[in-house]
């Protein structure tokens, strides 16, 4: 009959009413700034560096090589290279970015730096409370605050985090393999011809390998 | 005792006036009330707001505002000095005059709306003969107001909104006016007082409200289903749908012209529940006999409260309705209810006392309305949704 279904409703609006004073399982939202829900591990917003160790500046993964730069597609990473290098993770000489900044009003969260990124230097952050009162500089993320430890990474993305922790010691222990490898060669041919011994260069780790 | 207790708004304001010269004391007094009544219904206003985000919010099984304030009730002095502080934008093709003039009409109308409407004994403003034909030529001028804000803003969104406004409240007029002329026929008045008192008699307790008739009912829902027509509430409104019209016809407003056309729309469902409560509910009268000793103004302004609940349970429960299906149910359904209405209260008044006339009036008004409720569902071919793309 006409209007049976508006009865209804009505109904199911009454209970839902009456309900949400007694049962705090039908409530759909919390309040937000006191309580909050856990962020799920995919989730991500900005792009931030990642650290080794406790020291940022001397663990920063990054070598500015400039390809999350180039790749970015609203172009909001500005770097500017070292002069001078420190060693990088598996020992090697490597320059570093003595300015590295993303301007987050116009990053588009695309995750496309991350992609690119051949040392796991660049991943993405879940900090979503970056509300500032400075229009410019408050959205203009210099190095320093960029750099957040692979700790911090694990927490926010355990799974990933792992992935990238393993891949990065295979490359290390493949990396020493090849140099004690290296090393013994040239002590044996060292043995074999007495000649002055010569620093043996690292053997530069193979990016391609890694991706495969 | 509770005579002054129902009187004390009458006696404050005689005691008030009695400081004035005697030359000066009739306009006074009616200043007084009005100011009284300008006052009193945007309070009621900010009630509602809030009643309605927390009542809408519990009925979504969440909690609505709660940050203002205890419980969230100051959020209306937050959103009042929100929409004072707010800039007011004029679009620069838009036709200023009008486009300033729309909110204020449509306030004033609104508002002139109370100066016939009984609050409680001795507690009205005018007691027109002609009380409910007043009324209605104020209700029909808010049409005025909306189009020319909807014209003066030069933005389609605002003339189609508008336009489906003055549409629907035309169409919804017609159903609001004969609905409500039941009561005029049963009575005999059209002085809303008059009406109200012909309804505030008690026989074995009960009270001899409209509602209580077959007649009285259908005109009462027939009533309830216009006037929300008529106060672009949901689910008719269709004039400021937010997902094809933006605002439909206050877009282009901002600031506290935004703000009165807000209050316009609630003043007038303050209004239009009071008249159906006058008409139908009894107005100030208590609906048991032995509460008659309760001051008869918490009985106006608590029905008025239970409408306002009513229609902030039917916002949170209906979904909007089409144009077309706006039209088909004021046209197809309300408008031949009303009529068939009309008849069944002449045979009521000349069928005399007795069963019999419950039995006929009521079996007439329920046939009609399974049957027509039945003619029009079954042009309804539900079925799978079917779409349409463009080749």
């Amino acid at each position: 009959m006409l209007g049976e279904g508006i009865l209804k409703g009505l109904a199911e609006t009454a209970k839902n009413f009456a309900g949400s004073f007694v049962s705090k399982e039908r409530m759909t939202t919390v309040e937000y700034p006191e309580e909050r829900l856990p962020l799920p591990e995919a989730s991500r917003n900005f792009p931030f560096l990642v650290y080794d160790g406790s020291d940022w500046q001397a663990g920063l993964r990054c070598v500015a090589c400039q390809i999350c730069e180039k790749e970015c597609p609203p172009k909001c990473i500005y770097i500017e290279k070292s002069k001078d290098k420190k060693p990088d993770y598996v020992g090697k000489l490597q320059i570093y970015p003595t300015k590295f900044d993303i301007d987050i009003s116009v990053c588009m969260s695309c995750q496309i730096c991350v992609e690119v990124c051949p040392f796991e230097a660049i991943k993405m952050n879940n900090e979503f409370e970056l509300a500032t009162d400075n229009r410019f500089g408050g959205l203009l993320l210099d190095r320093k605050e960029l750099a957040k430890s692979n700790e911090y990474y694990h927490q926010i993305h355990p799974t990933e985090a792992a992935e990238v922790d393993a891949r990065l010691a295979a490359e290390k222990a493949k990396a020493e393999a090849k140099a004690k490898a290296a090393a013994d060669a040239a002590a044996a041919k060292a043995a074999g011809a007495p000649a002055p011994a010569t620093p043996t260069p690292v053997a530069k780790p193979n990016e391609g390998e890694r991706k495969s | 005792m509770i005579d002054r207790l129902d009187q004390i708004f009458v006696l404050l304001k005689h005691w008030v006036v009695g400081y004035l010269p005697g030359e000066w004391q009739a306009a006074a007094g009616v200043v007084v009330s009005v100011v009284v009544i300008i006052g009193l219904y945007p309070a009621l206003f900010a009630l509602t707001t809030v009643l309605e985000r927390k009542g809408v919010g519990r009925i979504q099984n969440r909690l609505g505002p709660n940050r203002v304030g205890p419980y969230g009730i100051l959020q209306p002095m937050a959103d009042g000095i929100k929409s004072l502080t707010k800039e007011d934008i004029v679009p620069r093709s838009a036709d200023a005059v009008v486009h300033f003039l729309a909110p204020i009409v449509l306030v004033v109308t609104v508002f002139m709306g109370f100066a016939v409407l009984p609050m409680g004994r001795n507690m009205v403003l005018v007691d027109m003969d002609a009380g409910l034909l007043f009324y209605f030529a104020m209700g029909a001028s808010t049409e005025l107001s909306v189009f020319m804000a909807g014209w003066s803003s030069r933005n389609k969104y605002s003339l189609l909104g508008a336009m489906r406004a003055v549409a629907q409240m035309i169409s919804y007029e017609v159903a609001l006016l004969l609905s409500s002329v039941v009561v005029v026929m049963a009575t005999g008045s059209l002085s809303l007082v008059k009406i109200v008192e012909a309804q505030n008699h008690y026989t074995w307790g009960l009270p001899h409200w409209y509602i209580f008739t077959p007649w009285g009912l259908a005109g009462f829902l027939m009533y309830a289903i216009a006037a929300t027509a008529e106060t672009n509430r949901s689910p008719f409104d269709l004039p400021e749908g937010e997902s094809e019209l933006v605002a439909g016809y206050h877009t282009e407003y901002s600031g506290f012209k935004f703000a009165l056309f807000f209050l316009g729309e609630y003043v007038a469902m303050f209004s239009i529940s009071g008249l159906g409560s006058t008409l139908f509910l009894g107005g100030w009268s208590a609906p048991l006999a032995f509460l008659t000793w309760v001051p008869s103004w918490i009985w106006f302004f608590g029905k008025l409260l239970v409408s306002m609940c009513v229609f902030i349970w039917l916002r949170g429960t209906l979904p909007r309705l089409r144009q077309d299906q706006l039209m088909n149910f004021a046209w197809k359904f309300v408008l031949p209810m009303c009529l068939l209405n009309l008849f069944v209260v002449a045979l009521w008044r000349f069928m005399g006392d007795g069963w019999l006339r419950w039995l006929v009036c009521s079996a007439l008004l329920v046939l009609a309305y399974v049957g027509i409720g039945w003619e029009g569902m079954s042009r309804k071919r539900l079925g799978a949704r079917s779409y349409r793309y463009a080749d």
